[in-house]
C-alpha cells in the first residue's frame, strides 16, 4: 500500500515534467507541430539594416507570412543582404513589391513589411526584391534636421 | 631555519594539490563503477522510484513555491523599468526569457542542492558511520549499485524536470501579476513572449543546462557522502561542502554554458 501512493506520486511528478516542457514549448516559445516546412526564400538587399534581426517577422498588410532567416553584407554592392522565408500559401506576390524595414512602436521591435506592386510575374524561391526602403535611422535624421537649420542661418 | 620553513611550505602546496587530483580521481572513478557496475541485488527499477519519491516528489513544494515568487517579482521590477520607456508589454518576454535561460536551472540546481543534495550526504554519510555500507558488503551486496547508483540517477532525472517546472510556475506567476494586477493586455504578453522565445535556443538550452546542473550537483552530493568521515563531525562538515561546492560548480558552470551557449563565438 505503502508502494503503490510512492509509485503514484513519482508517476504524477514526471507527468508534470514532461506536461510542464510540452506547455513551454506550445505556450511559451509558440512552437507549431509541422508548420515550420512549407517556407520558399526570397532576398532583399537594403542600405541600411540597422536594427533588424534574424526571427524578426515579415509581414503583408499587417499579417505575419514569414521571417527573416539570415542577414548578411553582400560585397559587391555594399548592401546588407536579408534572406526571408515566405509561407508557400502566400505565392502570388509581384516581382516589383516593397519591401521595407519598419518599427512597431517607437521603440519597438524592427520587422519587414512587403507592400505588393503591380507586375504580373511573382517572386519565386531565390529571387531577389530590389525595391527596398531601409531602416529609418535616428541619428540620420537628427543629422539632416541640424543641417537644415544651419543652412536656413546662412540664408539668412 | 628559515629555508626548511618554505620548503616546508612548498611540500603543503604540493600535497594539497595531491589531495585534490587525488579526490577528483577517486570520485570519477566512484561515478563509473556506481553507474555503470553490475547490478547485484533488488530491482533497480524499484529502488530508483524510491529514490525518485525522496529527491523529486519531496522537491516539488520548495520548487514551485520559489518558482511563483521569483516569477511574481520579475513581472513587478519588469513592469517598473519598461514602463518608464512606455513598453510595459515587453514584460512577458522579459519574464519568459530570464526564466528559461537562467533563473529556472540555477536557482532550481542552488534550491536541489540544498534540499536534496544535503539530505543524500546526509543520508549516505550516516550509512557510512554506522557501518550499514560495510554490513551490505559483507552479505555480497555492492553499495555502489545498491545504494549509491539509484540516487545518482534519481537525481539526473529530477533536476532537468524541477528546473522546467519551475519555469512554468514562474512564468505563470509572472502573468499571474501582469495581466491580473498591472493591467498588460493578455494578449501581447503571450504573443510578445511567443516571438521572442525560441523553442530551440531558449528552452532546450535551459533544459541542457538543468541536466549538466543535475549531474554535477547529484554527483557532488552523493561523493562526499559516500566519501565522508564517518565520525557525527565528518557527516556536518560534509554536508556543508556539499552545499558550498555544488553551488560554485553551479555558478560557474552556468557562466561557461551561458558563453557557449549565448556568446556568440
Amino acid at each position: 500500500m505503502q508502494n503503490r501512493t510512492l509509485e503514484i506520486g513519482v508517476g504524477l511528478f514526471l507527468l508534470a515534467g514532461l506536461l510542464a516542457l510540452l506547455l513551454l514549448a506550445l505556450r511559451v516559445s509558440g512552437l507549431t507541430v509541422g508548420s515550420a516546412n512549407d517556407t520558399y526564400k526570397i532576398y532583399a538587399h537594403f542600405e541600411n539594416i540597422a536594427g533588424l534581426t534574424v526571427r524578426a517577422k515579415v509581414t503583408m498588410a499587417g499579417v505575419t507570412i514569414g521571417k527573416v532567416t539570415a542577414i548578411d553584407l553582400d560585397r559587391d554592392s555594399y548592401t546588407g543582404r536579408v534572406t526571408l522565408s515566405l509561407d508557400d500559401s502566400v505565392d502570388n506576390l509581384p516581382v516589383d513589391s516593397t519591401a521595407s524595414i519598419l518599427t512597431a512602436g517607437l521603440l519597438g521591435e524592427k520587422y519587414v513589411g512587403i507592400s505588393v506592386g503591380g507586375d504580373e510575374e511573382v517572386l519565386v524561391d531565390g529571387s531577389t526584391i530590389y525595391d527596398t526602403q531601409s531602416s529609418l535611422v535616428l541619428e540620420d535624421l537628427i543629422g539632416k534636421f541640424l543641417l537644415n537649420s544651419v543652412n536656413k542661418d546662412e540664408a539668412k | 631555519m628559515r629555508k626548511t620553513s618554505t620548503l616546508e611550505r612548498i611540500r603543503l602546496l604540493g600535497r594539497a594539490g595531491i589531495d585534490a587530483v587525488a579526490t577528483l580521481g577517486r570520485s570519477t572513478v566512484f561515478l563509473l563503477r556506481a553507474l555503470f557496475g553490475r547490478s547485484s541485488a533488488g530491482n533497480p527499477l524499484q529502488l530508483l522510484i524510491k529514490q525518485l519519491y525522496s529527491v523529486g516528489v519531496m522537491s516539488l513544494a520548495i520548487i514551485v513555491v520559489s518558482g511563483i515568487f521569483i516569477g511574481m517579482v520579475l513581472s513587478l521590477q519588469g513592469f517598473n523599468i519598461l514602463s518608464d520607456y512606455g513598453s510595459e508589454q515587453a514584460v512577458g518576454q522579459m519574464v519568459a526569457l530570464t526564466l528559461l535561460r537562467e533563473l529556472g536551472p540555477v536557482v532550481t540546481a542552488l534550491l536541489f542542492a540544498g534540499r536534496a543534495g544535503s539530505a543524500l550526504t546526509a543520508e549516505i554519510g550516516n550509512m557510512k558511520s554506522t557501518e550499514q555500507l560495510s554490513s551490505l558488503e559483507m552479505i555480497g551486496v555492492d553499495p555502489l549499485k545498491y545504494i549509491v547508483a539509484p540516487r545518482l540517477w534519481a537525481g539526473f532525472i529530477s533536476m532537468p524536470l524541477l528546473a522546467v517546472i519551475f519555469s512554468v510556475v514562474g512564468i505563470w506567476g509572472g502573468a499571474m501579476v501582469a495581466i491580473d494586477w498591472l493591467g498588460v493586455y493578455e494578449g501581447s504578453f503571450w504573443a510578445n513572449m511567443q516571438n521572442s522565445v525560441s523553442f530551440r535556443e531558449d528552452v532546450l538550452n535551459g533544459v541542457i543546462k538543468s541536466i549538466v546542473f543535475g549531474f554535477v550537483v547529484t554527483w557532488i552530493a552523493v561523493f562526499q557522502g559516500y566519501d565522508c568521515e564517518p565520525t557525527s563531525e565528518g557527516i556536518s562538515r560534509a554536508t556543508t561542502k556539499t552545499v558550498v561546492y555544488a553551488s560554485l560548480a553551479v555558478l560557474g558552470l552556468d557562466f561557461i554554458l551561458t558563453a557557449l551557449m549565448f556568446g556568440d563565438f
